[in-house]
């Protein structure tokens, strides 16, 4: 090409340098092609939404939406769906999850991330996010045929010496709350774990290194620098973990006994408003009031986690700003 | 010279024992993993022998109950397919997000909406592809592939988030450089940035896949539950999970036997899964 053919134009009269036709168009065509997929995402959620509330209204209109969700009385013989016993089984299975469960995430990421040695560190990280891999219905068998009976003295022995605390107390049966709870912590402890260990690793090494360089232990190091900074973010997945609690459903069903009564005790039989959605699934295709029922436990489980999700983005996108790693925890 | 005052005994001994409870603590949490293992092994390796994965579950009450062909094959089916709607899609939104959305408005609000969607209960998942779907008897009630469009929707925001991460660590540079050539943007997105971050996004999509095979939920109001081998998925299809949902219900030791092995082939992929999603994810260049 000689000098200045810039401007060159060849014998069909467009310059040797411009685009094709074809190969103009294809840009526009895929960032709209793409913004259409991403469009349709948001479309999806409210479709979603809207759907859910279509089929539900029937159940709300019949028992009311305070109704439906406080109503102590889901009797599926006489047609009644009061969902508060699913909804306190939700409350206290979630809750056993996080009390067992946070506490435990937690520690494993300050172990992993600030005091491990660094040999060990990879391989640790990769057992914890195996838990996540373990399907839901394997937990369940596990649950079921080996956790439960091997702990049921044990709850005896705690319900019989410790009855006089509140939800304590009673015979113990084999599926229980509190065995659907632990199934839960061990289900969410990944997650809360690598969040934490993401918002952990956002943590400046000046406020760390400034806090040894004054004297302080590697704890008070932690206690002083790493988890003052990191609290808003672990608080946050934590939520996220109260999340996967909330509407974790198979291993639930397989280990909490399915009695749509508010329990007694936490180690008296339960229900939760996803089990019940699986387990009554089939005898409430015919009935359209009870599949109404269920679609409204559905509802009300999806609006309850997209509540405590919205609320847990909020804290830990706020705690990893502009630092976005690998979300290894989604991989659960 | 002035010497420093040596820790004090008591913050020598807070020190020790909060570390001691952090790793006692870390070990509390592997353990499950062990004993989860343990006993899958200990009671489905007796189940496996070549008549488990060559027949088909009997259903029958008494007797041989079969073992779990259907179901092994009625996964791979079900989740191959929900793959091929999701991994497009969601790499597409990525793009979308990574190349041409940095920093709007709207693409704030889908990655939002994206991470809340990870958050949403499986079993939501499954009750809303029964009403679109199912209950509107569109070719039929249950079918496999109405399994795989619920799975598609629960494997969608893992493969978005996952590949949005890796796209964004291909270094803008070799975009830059690249549109200097005079390269459309088509051809950046499908010459430079597609391939350089491959491996990320292959980790990204096999990790996706590997949760939605064990999924079990989603599956039960969608492609309900069969005895036999189907391979045509506009009908019912049966799957690793729900065969094992199915058996524990049942409560009959055959059954249950049949549950462990079926759980065991069932870990065994999903941990293959992970495993070659972790090897791919080392060859990847990017950091």
């Amino acid at each position: 090409m000689e000098a200045g053919s810039f401007t060159a134009t060849t014998s069909g009269g467009r310059s040797s340098l411009e685009r094709s036709s074809r190969s103009r168009a294809l840009d526009p065509l895929l960032r709209w092609v793409l913004t259409g997929l991403a469009a349709l995402i948001l479309l999806l959620i409210a479709f979603f939404f809207i759907r859910l509330f279509i089929e539900a209204k029937p159940a709300f209109d019949k028992f009311g939406y305070v109704g439906f969700v406080f109503d102590n009385n889901w009797d599926v013989s006489k047609e009644i769906f009061g969902a508060w016993p699913l909804v306190v089984g939700t409350l206290i299975t979630s809750a056993i999850a996080l009390v067992i469960g946070v506490p435990v995430a937690i520690s494993t990421a300050l172990y992993v991330s600030e005091l491990c040695p660094m040999r060990v560190r990879q391989p640790l990280t990769v057992l914890i996010e195996l838990l996540a891999a373990v399907p839901s219905v394997v937990y369940g068998l596990w649950g079921i045929f080996v956790l439960a009976p091997k702990l049921q003295p044990a709850e005896q022995w705690f319900s019989d010496r410790f009855s006089f605390l509140p939800l304590i107390g009673g015979p113990v049966s084999i599926p229980n709350c509190f065995i659907a709870g632990l199934i839960m912590a061990i289900m969410i402890l990944p997650i809360v774990s690598s969040i934490s260990r993401e918002v952990m690793a956002t943590v400046p090494a000046q406020d760390k290194e400034a806090a040894l360089a004054l004297g302080a232990t590697r704890w008070e190091m932690i206690r002083m620098a790493v988890l003052p900074y990191s609290r808003a973010g672990i608080s946050g997945a934590a939520m996220l973990g109260l999340g996967r609690a909330i509407g974790e459903t198979i291993a639930v069903t397989i280990v909490i006994g399915n009695a749509p009564n508010v329990p007694q005790s936490i180690f008296s039989q339960g229900y939760t408003l996803a089990a019940v959605i699986a387990n009554e699934f089939n005898e409430a295709a015919s009935d359209p009031t009870h599949r109404a029922a269920l679609i409204a436990a559905g509802l009300v489980l999806f609006v309850l986690t997209l509540l405590v999700n919205a609320i847990a983005r909020y804290y830990v996108n706020r705690a990893s700003r502009g630092k976005r790693t690998v979300p290894t925890g989604m991989a659960g | 010279m002035t010497t420093l005052a040596p820790v004090s005994a008591r913050r020598r001994t807070v020190d020790r024992v909060s570390r001691g409870i952090t790793l006692a603590l870390t070990a509390v949490a592997v353990l499950p993993l062990a004993f989860i293992l343990y006993y899958l092994i200990k009671e489905g390796i007796g189940a496996w022998s070549v008549d488990f994965f060559t027949t088909d579950p009997t259903g029958r009450f008494l007797g041989d109950p079969g073992g779990i062909k259907s179901a092994i094959i009625g996964t791979i089916l079900m989740v191959a397919l929900a793959s091929a709607i999701a991994i497009p899609f969601g790499i597409g939104v990525a793009l979308y997000l990574v190349e041409y959305g940095k920093g709007s408005r709207f693409a704030n609000l889908v990655r939002y909406f994206v991470d809340v969607m990870t958050g949403v209960p499986s079993v939501v998942f499954g009750l809303f592809v029964y009403i679109v779907l199912v209950v509107t008897k569109i070719g039929g009630t249950f079918a496999g592939w109405k399994g795989s469009v619920a799975l598609a929707l629960l494997m969608l925001p893992v493969v978005t988030r996952t590949a949005e991460v890796v796209l964004n660590l291909v270094p803008d540079s070799l975009r830059e450089a690249a549109l200097a050539l005079g390269a459309p943007r088509w051809r950046v997105v499908f010459r430079i940035v597609l391939p350089t971050a491959l491996p990320g996004l292959v980790t990204g999509s096999l990790l996706a896949v590997a949760r939605a095979a064990g999924e079990t939920a989603p599956l039960l109001f969608t492609a309900a539950f069969v005895f036999g081998t189907q391979f045509d998925l506009s009908q019912r299809m049966n799957s690793l999970p729900l065969q094992i949902f199915n058996d524990v219900g049942q409560a009959q030791d055959r059954l249950v036997q049949r549950a462990w092995g079926a759980a065991l082939t069932l870990v065994v992929l999903v941990l293959l899964l992970s495993l070659a999603a972790r090897l791919v994810q080392r060859r990847s260049r990017l950091a």
